[in-house]
This record gives structure tokens, C-alpha cells and sequence, in this order.
């Protein structure tokens, strides 16, 4: 068996080998055919898309359900806040990510009816990112517990609010802490885009699928898209490794090795 | 505003449309579990036997799982498989090995990391006592680290339970899929991807809460 990386250059129209194989993405090639590699970069664009999307959505929802989940529920507001986090993680934690691009896609628009203006990559990034954001707000509770209780008390005895104390104790040294484990999160985040393909946004499994139906050269395709997905997610890892390091504060060491094992 | 209507969802259509997609799922999910922590198992021993050709394979094997999307696993082993045994392979069977394959390389962290939560003292004492590598793992280390591991290990099958759906890519019959035909022929999709998400979350919810529980009361107190 030996690979045959030629059929990245051939037009997705009529199979002919195009003049350049990057023909229609950057209008280098004579005709306008677009190529098996320019298909494969725009997968490659939408599939950053779902993942970008849903990452903000993810670790916005993420943080303020992970923080809520551990208010003090002394007050009846405070109980409210903290038994709606919890259904919160606890909904989207145990429904699989399939199910729930589904449901958002085939369900709700039927319920709210100006969801259904929306096209499929929003559907499908809220979907991921609701269902991320369980998971964060999970490391992010773990985060904030395992900061010393010290910390909370001498806010309060500073005559701090919960929310100041939150805003200028509590966060600042959790959200540290969580960067390790969100890392892995982010991780599962990109590789877990490739749902999207069950709606039909044309991202990279879609491809997949659909140029190993048309030009039976399977091996080359599937090659190609899952190192474009390892790349990804590698540089999401470097990229929070960055993060890691320019937030780091002097004499704190930010020590959690939970590493997430979901995917 | 859509109006939901449950009454179709009866006990025929639930035994010849649902049952056989649960018992495809919850099949699915028992044995790459026991395939999941057989292999993985064998792949922690390889990480943690010191040799290096063993340990570049296993660390190579388990990374390469670990950074493809498990969609792109069954995608790649249902293109694979029929290409090496040279002929076509049904997407059961395509969907079991993948999973025993996929899910080995995750079991295989959660052993190496409860081989190595035993106290290396124990380790040490065994050898003391003339065991060999192999009574050593059998009798002192494994036990041990097994009985620490239970919780995660319960975890990951739950997960390994909702990545079942994922079939769906090469077109098993599982459980999603059962809701799927029957929304189709019975012309109500919307309700039967509600039934569908409540099925699943009243199963996960439960093992959870379960695995909770059970977490508590086997810790070994030292």
C-alpha cells in the first residue's frame, strides 16, 4: 500500500488534477475548481470556528457556574444560585455530546422559534459549549476548594463583600490554579468539535467522510484531517502554556496535577 | 409554539425500536470496559516496565489515542479493518474493536496512575521477601491499586457510556439511533430526542450518584 498525496490537487468538481493546488482558495490556479486541499483548509477554518466559539461560550458559563456552585449558602439567594449551578453541571454532565447537538439542533429551535434563523455552527458551538462549561465549572469548584479556607476568612474579616472578596481573593488564585486541567479541557473541546459533522457544518470529520466517499483514498484524507486535529490541539496546549506562564505569580505555585481524563 | 405529544411512545415501540439499540449500547460499553482495562493494563505494566522499546510503544499507542477525536478513531478502524483482513466488517463489530482499542489507551492511565499511588514501600517488601515481578504485581501491587481505582474507573465507564453515541458516524444500531428510526417512523423526531436525552441522563445520573456511594466505602484507610 503506498500513499498517494496527489489527490489533495485534484478538483473536487470533475476529479481532474487542478493547475495549482491551491486553486480556488487564494486564486492561484487558471480555473476556479476548487481542490481536495482547499476543501480541506476550509474544514479546517470551520472546525476552528466551532471550537473558538464554543470555547468562549465554555469557559464564560464555566467560571460563573463552577464559582456559584461554592457560594456560602447562608442567605436563600445564595441556596438558589448554588442548587441551579448544580442542576446546571449535573444536566449537561450526563446527556453525551451527541445527544445534545441534537437537541439543539432538531428541538429547541421548535420551542424557541427564533433559534431557528440561526445557522447550524451556532447551534452546534452553543451545544459544545454548554456541554464543556459542566466540565470547567467542575475543575473550577475544585479550584476554588482547594484554596487554603484561611483565605475566604481573612477577606471576611476585611470587611469584604462576597462578591469583592470573589472578585479580589478568591478568583484571582483559583483561576490559576484550574489553568492546568482547563488546558485539557480546551483540548477535548477542539477534538470534540468533530461532532459538529452531525449537522451537517462542513468541518473536518464531514470532509473526512465525505472525500474518502468520493475519491476512495481514504488513508491519505483521514491522514491529513487528524493531523490537522493533533496540530490543533497541540497549539491550544502551548498557546495555555503561554497563559500559564505570563499569569504565574512570583512565590505561588500553582500545583494541581488533575489531570482530565475525558474526552 | 410546538406542542409536545408523548402518547405514541408505548411499550411496542419501545421493544421494537429502543431495546435493541440499549443492549447494543450497554453490550458496547461492558465490553470495551473489560477489553479497556485488560489491555490497558498491559499497556501500564509496558509504560512502567523501564525497558525503553516497551515504553516508547505504549507511550506512543496511548498519546496517539489520546490527541485523535474518538470520531476519527471509528472512522479510521471501520476504513482499516476491512482493508487488512481484506474483506468487508459489519459496524458492530467495527464499533467493538475500536472502543476495546480506544478505551485501553485511557484505562491504561488511570492503572499507571494508581500502580503508582501504592506506597513503593510495599513494592520494596515484596521483593525483600523473594516475590518475583510477577507474584509482586499479582498478589501486592495490582490488588491494591485496583481497589483505588475502582471510582475512576466507574467514571470513565459512564463517559465511555455517552461516547457509545458516537457509533453514529459509521451507522451502528445504538441506542440514539433506536430513538432516531423510531422519531422517523413514527413522524415525531423532536419528541423522540427528548426521550432520547432522557434516557441517557436518568442512566448516567444514576451510575453516578452509584459510583458517589461507592466511592466513600472503598478507600483503603492506611
Amino acid at each position: 500500500m503506498s500513499l498517494d498525496l496527489g489527490v489533495f490537487c485534484k478538483g473536487t468538481l470533475d476529479g481532474e488534477v487542478v493547475d495549482h493546488c491551491f486553486s480556488a482558495l487564494f486564486r492561484l490556479g487558471q480555473n476556479a475548481d476548487p481542490s481536495y486541499l482547499d476543501w480541506l483548509m476550509k474544514a479546517w477554518g470551520w472546525t476552528l470556528a466551532v471550537a473558538g466559539l464554543s470555547l468562549i461560550i465554555a469557559i464564560t458559563l464555566g467560571a460563573l457556574m463552577g464559582t456559584l456552585r461554592t457560594l456560602p449558602a447562608n442567605i436563600g439567594m445564595n441556596k438558589a444560585l448554588v442548587r441551579l449551578s448544580t442542576m446546571w453541571v449535573e444536566l449537561f454532565r450526563n446527556i453525551p455530546i451527541l445527544v445534545q447537538v441534537f437537541l439543539w439542533y432538531h428541538v429547541i429551535p421548535a420551542f424557541i422559534l427564533p433559534l431557528k434563523a440561526l445557522p447550524s455552527y451556532w447551534l452546534v458551538s452553543i451545544a459544545l459549549g454548554f456541554f464543556t462549561s459542566a466540565r470547567i465549572a467542575e475543575q473550577v469548584r475544585a479550584g476554588i476548594q482547594a484554596l487554603p479556607s484561611g483565605q475566604r476568612m481573612a477577606a471576611t474579616a476585611l470587611g469584604l463583600t462576597t462578591f469583592q472578596s470573589y472578585r479580589y481573593v478568591i478568583l484571582p488564585m483559583a483561576l490559576r490554579i484550574v489553568i492546568p486541567p482547563l488546558t485539557s479541557e480546551c483540548m477535548n473541546l477542539v477534538k470534540n468539535s468533530s461532532v459538529a459533522f452531525a449537522v451537517s457544518v462542513p468541518e473536518l470529520t464531514l470532509f473526512a467522510m465525505q472525500a474518502q466517499e468520493e475519491t476512495s483514498r481514504g488513508v491519505e484524507i483521514y491522514l491529513a484531517v487528524t493531523f490537522l486535529y493533533a496540530l490543533s490541539a497541540f497549539t491550544v496546549n502551548r498557546v495555555m502554556a503561554l497563559i500559564e506562564k505570563k499569569t504565574r505569580i512570583p512565590g505561588f505555585i500553582a500545583a494541581s496535577g488533575d489531570v482530565g481524563l475525558a474526552h | 409554539m410546538f406542542s409536545l405529544d408523548l402518547s405514541f411512545y408505548n411499550w411496542e415501540l419501545f421493544t421494537s425500536y429502543i431495546l435493541k439499540g440499549l443492549l447494543f449500547s450497554v453490550q458496547l460499553t461492558i465490553i470495551a470496559t473489560v477489553g479497556g482495562i485488560v489491555f490497558g493494563t498491559a499497556l501500564a505494566l509496558m509504560r512502567l516496565s523501564g525497558r525503553s522499546a516497551l515504553v516508547y510503544l505504549a507511550t506512543f499507542y496511548v498519546n496517539t489515542m489520546r490527541s485523535i477525536p474518538l470520531v476519527m478513531v471509528i472512522l479510521w478502524f471501520f476504513l482499516l479493518i476491512p482493508m487488512l483482513i481484506g474483506r468487508p466488517i459489519g459496524a458492530d463489530l467495527s464499533a467493538t474493536i475500536t472502543f476495546i482499542a480506544f478505551e485501553a489507551a485511557f484505562f491504561s492511565e488511570i492503572v499507571r496512575a494508581g500502580i503508582q499511588s501504592v506506597p513503593r514501600g510495599q513494592g520494596f517488601a515484596a521483593e525483600a521477601l523473594g516475590m518475583t515481578y510477577g507474584q509482586n504485581m499479582r498478589f501486592i501491587i495490582l490488588p491494591q491499586a485496583f481497589r483505588n481505582m475502582i471510582p475512576v474507573f466507574m467514571t470513565q465507564t459512564i463517559i465511555l457510556f455517552q461516547d457509545t453515541s458516537l457509533v453514529y458516524a459509521i451507522g451502528a444500531y445504538d441506542l440514539l439511533k433506536g430513538f432516531e428510526i423510531a422519531g422517523k417512523n413514527y413522524g415525531r423526531p423532536i419528541e423522540t430526542y427528548i426521550l432520547a436525552a432522557f434516557t441517557y441522563f436518568i442512566i448516567c445520573f444514576s451510575l453516578s450518584k452509584i459510583v458517589r456511594k461507592i466511592q466513600s466505602k472503598v478507600a483503603i484507610i492506611r
